[in-house]
């Protein structure tokens, strides 16, 4: 077990990259502390897997280093990384019994067959397979494929971490959640350092105490489920996550204050000085309807049982609020109202209002 | 990596020297040939391929060739196609019991056929010409082509075909216009098997041929006994025979892989 | 699961209507002949099954089939791995795969008989490439006209260059389907080489080589056209393979009974170790 650091990171999959828009992973700085539940959250395509293989040893960086515990291992191979990966298909040998499987990652270590056996119970045990370790791996379904191959990482217990590249994406929904819970309860036990890499938000905020969002080969931001949801740090992270995502407003700044559609909007905090293209971003469940604010038409209503997703038009931009009890009906005129301490003000992207401490 | 790459290279040079020998001979005068050895052609003639060319026996053994190899992979890999599709979409009595006697008859061996062919093929008043030798030629081609497409048509799941029947699509016009160009690859590379052993094959062919549909291999063959010697002529001839198979492969390059993987045993 | 459809015949039907044309009518001329004794004038009468017993007993045929075994044997232990070796060293992608798998390709699109003239004009003891070099380089006395020896490792090697590629192609083909992970994760699991090709390469193979076992097994066991046009079947009898002898019954003396019956026992022969190999190497998928 260890804490890794990945330090000034990039990676281009081009010999000769020209600009950042040639990188796959923009310059990185990152540090996973030992035993934590990690998730790496984004779109296909944002350089994740690419970021996961680097740390596996699969990948060699074009610049920067990794180190696990302050040792540098960018050098080093997969095999001598102590790592174990977890795939989005199920990587299992064929051929072999469910022991066998197991058993593999120690044999070829040269492990003892007395310490393999004692190991392979007890990984088994907790992986709830004790009863399949005779049958042929060729033969399992594909949630119990992936434990297996989960089991092969876990079975050496000098594994420094174990990642996950969308391991749920064969998996049946209904089996979903039971393998993630699996996951968690095992993280619990093992306090093995776990990066879970998915572009699934539920998957991820279940998952991780750790959420680390990525756009584009960046690192958008990195917090705990709750920080992502109620203060993103970047435009992104407010759409990507929550369901329907946080409201994104064009806006206009004079003198320090905030203007949406005509009308100045009360923000979480002072603006930082600067300039740039200005956004106001609000989650749906901070917009209320009421009275009095700005006039907005009702264009679509979708009711979802224990509340409803108003979806309105002020001037040309869609505003999206969750309004308990009563709804409004379509093309109705209403006026919306945000909640000052979750508004904030965006420029270009990322977050330009400062949190007033002791609201 | 670059270690393991000697493998190929060694393999690859292995294959290529019988044939260089054969280009380089048909480039030399009979004189040279016989002369002794040389390495390369120690003067260029182009005698043996001006014979070919001018010689209507020699140039209609391609042309006869080149017609009964189309007509029999137009006719194997047209009737494959609707049974291919039976086999990989519909179950029905005796259905394995039949792809299994399809393929042994890949391994009757074509000396055995020989002379019931010509028989069989004399008594339709068949006996030289294209078509019995494409008709012949689908006794181990049919099967073949039908296991290939069979193998490419599993790899196509059913969903499609429900979507389209769905739509309103009449079966033929459903096999045509979604099917067919969803499968064309697979079509290419059994046409390619199909062409490949029809072109090949020598004995049925020349069992069930005598003057007007002779091909090409056979040509040769009476050159090398009764014309005594003549091997820059043998060696023209057979580096034409060459280039078709070459053309062909060009063109079905990426599918090859993709076309031996699939086919179940 | 597939539908139960019966109407499916009709698909299969054009197929069926050909190939049982070409391969039964055939087949019953044959067995016809089999049982019965000519002595010319197309005058026919019924022996039974006296052939299959001469056929049998015959030394000849003994000998005939000896060789072809040893043929066929040779071939496979040859061909496969080394078509295995070459397949598991070939680049998986770029540039080189088309120029590898053409060139490879090639042998096997070359008319059997121009295959065998090939190979003769190459190995002719004082003009052909291979035989001036083995004959006056390296001092190594080689004429497959006198030599058995030098006829039998002629016709291997040839067979060799001839179908090696054939293996290879499907092996290669094995090999692509398997996807990276399964290399990524053998790394880290610590495999080493040979453990990537027990566990992995080879299973994800098995398919493949169990068509190539096949396809070569029932190709060299029927060879004909490139032996015989190469050495014709000598020098004197050794490498008169089945089908070369078969042949020679049957065009060259015109016996047709007992080629007949001949040719039955050895389609009978194929069948019967086409199954075995089938059965053997797919043995292991039923549990």
């Amino acid at each position: 077990m260890a804490k890794i650091t990945l330090d000034r990171l990039r990676h281009s999959y081009m010999s000769d990259p020209k600009g950042p828009q040639d990188y796959a992973l923009k310059e990185l700085d990152l540090d996973w502390q030992d035993g934590g539940a990690y998730a790496l959250l984004g779109p296909s395509g944002c350089g994740k897997s690419t970021l996961l293989n680097i740390i596996s040893g699969l990948l060699h960086p074009s610049e920067g280093r990794i180190l696990f515990d302050g040792k540098d291992v960018t050098g080093l191979p997969p095999d001598q990384r102590n790592i174990a990966q977890v795939f989005q298909f199920p990587v299992i040998y064929d051929t072999m019994s469910v022991y066998d499987n197991l058993a593999f990652p120690l044999r070829n270590r040269g492990v003892d067959e007395g310490r393999v056996k004692a190991r392979v119970e007890e990984i088994a045990a907790m992986l709830d397979v004790t009863e399949m370790l005779g049958t042929r791996a060729a033969h399992l379904s594909p949630d119990n494929k992936q434990k297996i191959s989960m089991g092969r990482g876990l079975v050496r217990d000098d594994v420094n971490v174990i990642m996950f590249d969308e391991p749920l994406t064969v998996i049946d929904p209904h089996l979903k959640w039971k393998l993630r819970s699996k996951l968690k309860e095992l993280h619990q036990k093992v306090k093995v350092t776990m990066i879970y890499v998915t572009h699934d938000q539920t998957e991820a905020l279940t998952f991780a105490d750790q959420v680390v969002v990525m756009q584009e080969g960046e690192v958008v931001q990195i917090g705990t489920p709750v920080d992502l949801f109620e203060r993103p740090a970047h435009t992104f992270v407010g759409h990507f996550i929550g369901s329907p995502g946080m409201n994104v407003l064009p806006a206009e700044l004079r003198d320090g204050a905030a203007f949406f559609a005509g009308q100045q909007i009360a923000l979480e905090g002072a603006v930082a000085p600067g300039a740039g293209r200005h956004e106001i971003g609000v989650r749906p469940e901070y917009v209320t309807l009421g009275p009095s604010g700005i006039a907005a038409k009702v264009r679509k209503v979708m009711d979802l049982g224990r509340h409803s997703v108003v979806e309105a038009v002020a001037g040309d931009t869609k505003v999206s609020a969750i309004v308990e009890g009563a709804a409004p009906g379509q093309g109705e005129s209403v006026h919306l109202t945000f909640r000052p301490d979750q508004t904030r003000l965006y420029r270009d992207g990322w977050i330009a209002t400062k949190q007033e401490r002791a609201a | 990596m670059q270690k393991r790459s000697i493998i190929p290279i060694l393999y690859i040079i292995f294959l290529m020297l019988p044939i260089y020998w054969l280009v380089a001979m048909s480039f030399k005068t009979t004189q040279e040939i016989l002369g002794g050895f040389s390495l390369f052609p120690q003067k260029w003639t182009l005698a043996s391929y001006r014979t070919i060319f001018t010689d209507p026996t020699w140039y209609w053994g391609y042309i006869n060739s080149i017609i009964y190899v189309t007509i029999n992979t137009v006719i194997s890999v047209t009737v494959a196609l609707p049974a291919a599709y039976a086999f990989s979409r519909y179950r029905f009595l005796g259905d394995k019991q039949l792809f299994f006697w399809l393929l042994t008859n890949r391994m009757a061996p074509a000396a055995v056929f020989a002379l019931p062919f010509f028989q069989l093929y004399s008594a339709m008043e068949l006996f030289d010409t294209h078509i019995a030798v494409a008709l012949a030629h689908c006794l181990f081609n049919i099967p073949l082509a039908v296991w290939i497409l069979e193998g490419f048509m599993g790899g196509v799941p059913k969903e499609l075909d429900e979507t389209a029947f769905v739509d309103g699509y009449s079966f033929p016009r459903f096999f045509t216009q979604i099917f067919l160009p969803t499968i064309k690859a697979g079509v290419g590379v059994a046409a390619f098997f199909c062409f490949m052993f029809s072109w090949v094959e020598l004995l049925l062919a020349k069992t069930l041929t005598a003057v007007y549909a002779k091909p090409i291999a056979a040509t040769m063959t009476r050159t090398a006994s009764s014309a005594g010697y003549e091997l820059g002529l043998l060696a023209a001839a057979g580096t034409l025979t060459i280039i078709p198979g070459a053309i062909v492969i060009w063109f079905v390059r990426n599918y090859i892989a993709k076309g031996f993987a699939l086919g179940r045993v | 699961m597939r539908k139960v459809n019966q109407k499916a015949w009709f698909f299969v039907l054009p197929v069926l209507i050909l190939v049982a044309f070409n391969a039964l009518v055939p087949m019953m001329t044959v067995v016809n002949y089999s049982v019965q004794e000519t002595f010319g004038n197309n005058q026919f009468f019924w022996h039974g099954l006296g052939w299959f017993q001469d056929i049998l007993r015959s030394e000849r045929f003994h000998a005939a089939l000896g060789r072809q075994f040893l043929f066929t044997f040779l071939i496979l232990i040859i061909e496969v791995p080394l078509g295995v070796i070459i397949a598991l060293s070939m680049p998986r992608k770029g540039f080189w795969v088309p120029v590898c798998l053409v060139t490879m390709a090639l042998p096997m699109l070359i008319p059997w008989n121009v295959v065998g003239a090939m190979w003769n004009i190459f190995t002719l003891p004082d003009i052909g490439l291979l035989g001036y070099f083995m004959n006056h380089v390296l001092g190594i006395d080689y004429n497959m006209t006198r030599s058995p020896l030098a006829a039998w490792v002629t016709i291997i090697t040839m067979d060799v260059w001839h179908w090696t590629s054939l293996v290879v192609l499907l092996c290669y083909a094995g090999l692509v389907s398997i996807p990276d992970a399964y290399y990524q994760a053998a790394k880290i699991d610590g495999a080493s080489n040979w453990a990537v090709f027990r566990y992995i390469q080879l299973p994800k193979m098995k398919q493949v080589l169990t068509i190539a076992v096949l396809l070569r097994f029932m190709d060299s066991f029927n060879i004909y056209t490139e032996p015989f046009v190469l050495t014709g079947g000598g020098p004197g009898n050794s490498t008169t393979l089945l089908s070369i002898d078969l042949v020679k019954i049957a065009l060259g003396q015109f016996d047709l009974g007992p080629a007949a019956a001949m040719s039955l026992i050895y389609f009978a022969i194929t069948l019967f170790v086409s199954w075995l190999f089938y059965t053997l190497m797919t043995r292991h998928d039923v549990k």
